[in-house]
């Protein structure tokens, strides 16, 4: 357990379990959509899969039957290139319908290369790009403060987006208006497009760089539903700084050979590798 | 000689009136409410008003959120510094749809003391290109204080032009803008200047010198650049078989891009572009002797008149 994980709230052994099996079947979804398609981000999306199965099975207040609600929670997928790991989500959480997964990148369809929010049911925002997220979410939590609405914005970064400057100046934003409703998760997954975060354009140290930027910091394993349930909770409970939970994570995870592999980073397996992935996938959960 | 009024003042004079009718209006800005008069909106409004420092890039972020959220943002800063944030225009803004106003102020030439990296010369034609977007440019104060409710009562996002100096006096308070339209300040039958900002002005003087050689120009005030006033343009066209587009950008990709891609698809006349060269501009002590070093004054667009007269009897 990382530091800073020690004392969270604990959650049911059965809660865990669900959201893990849920994981697992999100993992699967997502290699079953960029397999079909051909084309996706496998590594990124993978890492993810207790993160956004924690929110979106447990942690988020959203209700699928009203997309639009005011005070619905907010989420923003800023590694856009996840999407296939949220289009599985809300698929599930029932935004849209199951099968419409099958038409991912279909001309015409709902489901985009990134999310849309004008097209998909249950996206808070069109991302893409990399580096919107937190001052979107910082704009979102503002508004909420203006209209007297109680919801929080979780916005998803991936480590690699922490290159950029925008993220930063963000994070100054949210911190000059101490806004404790905006939780930005970092998927540190370690590896980027084109290799190791470290080779490419080392952030470490990472925490201490959030830290610096006023944000109250949670570390913790991001592939532990039980440590991702508790940091949530953990920053419902900061009310004079917004809060980061520092994700450490493995690219690709549950599939050994694209485990911490950047060539996985935007690739589909072919027929034979995604084979080897679903078996892998499967039986993990037994151990 | 013209009475004149400072139009970024009127803009935020405008802004913070109404911002008493809509609780819904906010205001963003990086580090230059005092220049672009933000600051009346502050000193009224402090709750709807964040300045968010020199973030230009993420200021347009926290607008497209807090238009998420339901309000309407108006995002402000000097229009050379929103390129800084083009991708997060096109992204977040145009691309995502949010209704975000961008106020881009000390527009074209008008912060002549700064000097070119101060200038604007793109902003037209880059943000007239996103799709979503549409664009204005205020001719006067009187056109930009009714702009502001115009624009804010508009859903979607909008890219609004305001230059820094202070303009001679146009209209009066029963001016009308609307979006998609232009309006007519004189009329005429021998050639049309469809003209946006400082240079509807200035085309009305040498509308007035053209006139004492028996010339008689009609000039469209287009202060609605995207979308254009397609019927003003070609009727224009029609009517008076020759154009002066004049603006204060670049001639590449502005209005007189505009008019020009919009006229290739009907009835083409000898059109003639008033504007700044492919080329960048200087440092000066007035905006006026700015203006005219750059082909902007009052004898070029009479020139380029009897130019596109001459090549229309051709």
């Amino acid at each position: 357990m990382h530091e800073g994980a020690k004392n969270l709230t604990y959650h049911s052994e059965q809660l865990v379990r669900e959201l893990n099996e849920i994981s697992r079947d999100l993992r699967l979804d997502v290699l079953e959509m960029i397999h079909r398609r051909g084309q996706g981000h496998p590594g990124g999306s993978l890492s993810a899969a207790e993160i956004v199965a924690a929110l979106y099975f447990h942690h988020l207040r959203i209700d699928s039957s009203l997309p639009d609600w005011p005070e619905r929670d907010r989420f923003i997928l800023s590694k856009g290139h996840a999407c296939a790991l949220l289009y599985a989500a809300l698929a599930r959480r029932k935004f849209f319908p199951k099968e419409e997964l099958q038409t991912w990148g279909h001309l015409g369809g709902r489901l985009q290369g990134h999310p849309d929010r004008l097209k998909t049911p249950g996206i808070d925002m069109s991302s893409g790009m990399e580096g919107h997220g937190v001052p979107v979410g910082v704009g979102l939590c503002l508004a909420a403060r203006l209209k007297g609405l109680r919801y929080r914005v979780y916005v998803l970064v991936g480590d690699g987006e922490c290159q950029g400057g925008v993220l930063w100046e963000g994070a100054m934003i949210a911190s000059k208006y101490k806004i404790s409703e905006l939780v930005v998760i970092v998927d540190n997954n370690n590896v980027q497009l084109d290799g190791p975060v470290h080779e490419i354009l080392p952030l470490n140290p990472l925490v201490d760089k959030w830290k610096a930027f006023n944000f109250a910091t949670l570390e913790i394993n991001g592939h532990d539903t039980q440590q991702v349930l508790g940091a949530l909770d953990a920053a419902e409970e900061i009310h004079d700084k917004p809060t980061v939970i520092i994700a450490h994570t493995t690219k690709g995870k549950g599939v050994s050979f694209m485990e911490n592999q950047a060539k996985w980073h935007g690739l589909a397996p072919n027929d034979e590798e995604y084979v080897r992935a679903v078996s892998e996938l499967k039986g993990g959960l037994k151990e | 000689m013209m009475k004149k009024i400072s139009v970024r003042k009127a803009y935020g004079e405008a802004l913070a009136d109404y911002g008493a009718v809509n609780p819904k209006v906010v205001v963003v800005v990086a580090d230059v409410s005092s220049s672009v008069f933000t600051s009346f909106f502050a000193d009224r409004f402090p709750k709807r008003f964040f300045n968010v420092g020199i973030t230009e890039q993420s200021m347009v972020d926290v607008a497209a959120g807090l238009a998420l959220g339901g309000m309407i943002p108006f995002a402000n800063t000097f229009a050379t510094l929103f390129l800084r944030a083009l991708e997060q225009i096109r992204t977040c803004v145009a691309y995502a749809k949010t209704n975000v106003k961008i106020v881009g102020g000390y527009s074209g030439l008008s912060d002549f003391k700064d000097g070119p990296s101060h200038h604007t010369e793109a902003d037209i034609a880059i943000m007239r290109s996103f799709p979503n977007m549409t664009v204005m440019e205020a001719a006067d104060a009187f056109e930009v204080k009714k702009m502001v409710p115009l624009v804010a009562e508009h859903d979607g996002p909008v890219y609004l032009r305001i230059s820094r100096a202070d303009m001679p006096v146009l209209f009066d308070d029963n001016h009308e803008v609307e979006i998609g339209k232009s309006s007519i300040v004189r009329d005429g039958n021998d050639v049309t200047f469809i003209a946006s900002g400082m240079m509807v002005s200035r085309c009305l003087e040498a509308s007035k010198i053209l006139a004492e050689k028996a010339i008689d120009a009609r000039l469209i005030n287009m202060y609605s650049i995207k979308p254009l006033d397609i019927s003003a343009v070609e009727k224009a066209a029609e009517e008076t078989g020759a154009i002066v587009t004049a603006e204060e950008h670049s001639v590449i990709g502005g209005l007189g891009g505009a008019v020009t891609e919009t006229l290739s698809n009907k009835c083409m006349v000898p059109i003639e572009r008033i504007g700044i060269a492919d080329i960048f501009t200087e440092t000066a002590l007035t905006h006026e002797e700015l203006l005219d070093y750059y082909g902007m004054g009052v004898e070029n667009i009479v020139e380029a008149a009897q130019r596109a007269i001459r090549r229309k009897r051709r």
